[in-house]
């Protein structure tokens, strides 16, 4: 790590389970999933995350639908962030923020959507929404939080399949290391439940989820799983130099201690677990922690067959003589939202600093012993003595890896 | 169709495109755009929507037409009535 320390000053976000960090703790703590049934184009109903946070508490009715509902999670999560955050925004120099949004994908929904509007039309693209480029750019979410909340600093998106929510968060770090900024708001959203082309194609890759109870559905590690629930969500955090944040009196959530990157280079699909154990053991050497320091591992864990196998086997290879590790997978509740899983996930675990309590993983009536990896927290939370390291891992398409190291602030 | 309804349409329109505006005070022969926060954008939103509900098209060249409600009905006029005619 470089001379700077990076931390944690705010986050907002909205999951299937909570709009609020408070309201999505206590259903990870309380074993309550709200994943439900709909209905999507083509697909007829599909298990999936749906967000209830209120568009129009940052947003006007015409932005609302002029962007995109990845904008809209977008704006809502930044803005939860900078209020989380309690700096006095009306005097932060815009000109120095940065906006790093992660996406999975972006512009599915917007196309799959006007090529249904033209279908009406005879295809006839007359009939083709000049609203479809800015909606469809890849940093439309981060553009439209830039609009939203006046920043003229730079934003982009951060294209990492399913490690994006991670990616988001690291490279917000990295911008406040450079110095190129001050201020950050960095981490992941999703809309991709509006998207049928992503469903179908779990769907054909025998990778979607199905239960009766759509609510048991997303069950990592149980020996009957049988895929993916797409979720939507967002989750953005504001980031800081320890510096700047101890400068202004901040209330300081956590420390990003470490990160690594890395990719497989093997497939476009098929995770690698050497590849993810040396991102998991690059991380760990950047934050100068040993295994024995991390009290928690939120697996990336989708509920497929293959991939949770494999990342156990990453994690069995890392961690798995650790004594004082505890594992556990947020997806199980929430789904798989995708770009912003990285980032959503690891807020589900960052109140475990306070309350030290690790919740659990649920829905597993049969642990699959391919998945029986170190201390597996199964059902029920475990209260802990003290929690000192959250180690976050988020994988994806292509072979992307991400892990990040976050620890509790102490000075 | 009478200019009242033209305006009434358009009226319908704008209130689809801009949700947020109240439209209830909208005066007849002042721009649009001095009334309410219309954007280049939305007058194709307008443009589109013409063409979408009632196949009524309006080249580039005279969207000055569609500045006030008043301008409105009198470019429009004739093409609802050679719809209404056809």
């Amino acid at each position: 790590m470089s001379q700077h320390r990076i931390v944690i000053t705010g986050l907002g976000l909205t999951a299937p389970n909570g709009n609020t960090l408070e309201e999505y703790r206590s259903n990870l703590l309380n074993k309550v999933s709200t994943i439900q049934n709909i209905e999507t184009r083509y697909m007829g109903t599909v298990h999936a995350g749906v967000c209830d946070y209120d568009p129009l508490k940052y947003q006007t009715k015409k932005s609302v639908r002029i962007g995109t509902r990845a904008g809209s999670i977008a704006i809502y999560c930044a803005n939860e962030a900078i209020e989380n955050s309690g700096i006095d925004w009306e005097n932060v120099d815009k000109s120095r923020v940065g906006v790093y949004v992660g996406t999975t994908e972006h512009g599915n929904v917007e196309t799959e959507n006007e090529i249904f509007n033209i279908s009406k039309y005879d295809y006839d693209t007359r009939f083709w929404t000049h609203h479809h480029n800015p909606r469809t750019v890849a940093n439309n979410p981060a553009g439209e939080i830039t609009i939203n909340l006046k920043i003229t600093g730079p934003h982009y998106a951060i294209g990492a399949a399913c490690a994006a929510g991670n990616a988001g968060v690291i490279q917000a770090c990295q911008m406040l290391q450079l110095e190129e900024i001050d201020f950050a708001i960095g981490g992941g959203v999703s809309e991709s439940i509006h998207t049928f082309g992503i469903f179908a194609a779990f769907n054909s890759q025998n990778a979607l989820a199905k239960h009766d109870d759509p609510t048991k559905a997303s069950r990592p590690f149980d020996m009957n799983r049988n895929g993916i629930v797409v979720s939507e969500g967002g989750c953005l955090y504001t980031l800081e130099r320890l510096d700047d944040a101890k400068a202004r009196g901040a209330n300081i959530i956590a420390e990003i201690a470490g990160w690594a990157m890395n990719s497989d280079a093997t497939d476009y699909v098929l995770p690698n677990p050497e590849r993810q154990a040396q991102c998991m053991r690059l991380a760990l050497k950047r934050a100068r922690m040993n295994v024995e320091d991390i009290q928690i591992v939120n697996t990336h864990a989708t509920s497929t067959k293959q991939g949770d196998i494999q990342e156990c086997e990453a994690i069995g290879s890392v961690f798995g003589k650790s004594d004082s590790t505890y594992i556990n997978n947020t997806k199980s509740f929430i789904g798989h939202a995708m770009g912003a899983a990285g980032a959503l996930e690891l807020a589900g675990n960052i109140p475990s600093f306070r309350d030290k309590m690790v919740h659990p993983t649920i829905n597993v009536d049969e642990l699959d012993p391919q998945c029986n990896v170190g201390k597996l927290v199964i059902g029920e939370p475990v209260e802990l003595d003290t929690v000192d390291a959250i180690f976050n891992n988020s994988f994806g398409m292509l072979g992307i890896n991400s892990s990040l190291v976050v620890t509790r602030f102490q000075d | 169709m009478t200019k009242d309804d033209i305006k009434s349409i358009v009226l319908k329109i704008i209130a689809e495109i801009a949700p947020d505006e109240d439209l209830t005070d909208i005066a007849s022969d002042v721009r649009l755009r001095d009334q309410l926060e219309l954007d280049s954008m939305d007058f194709l939103d307008i443009v589109m929507e013409l063409r979408k509900q009632y196949g009524i098209e309006v080249p580039e060249a005279d969207y000055q037409e569609l500045a006030s409600l008043d301008s409105c009905a009198n470019y429009l006029e004739p093409k609802f009535a050679a719809l209404q005619g056809s």
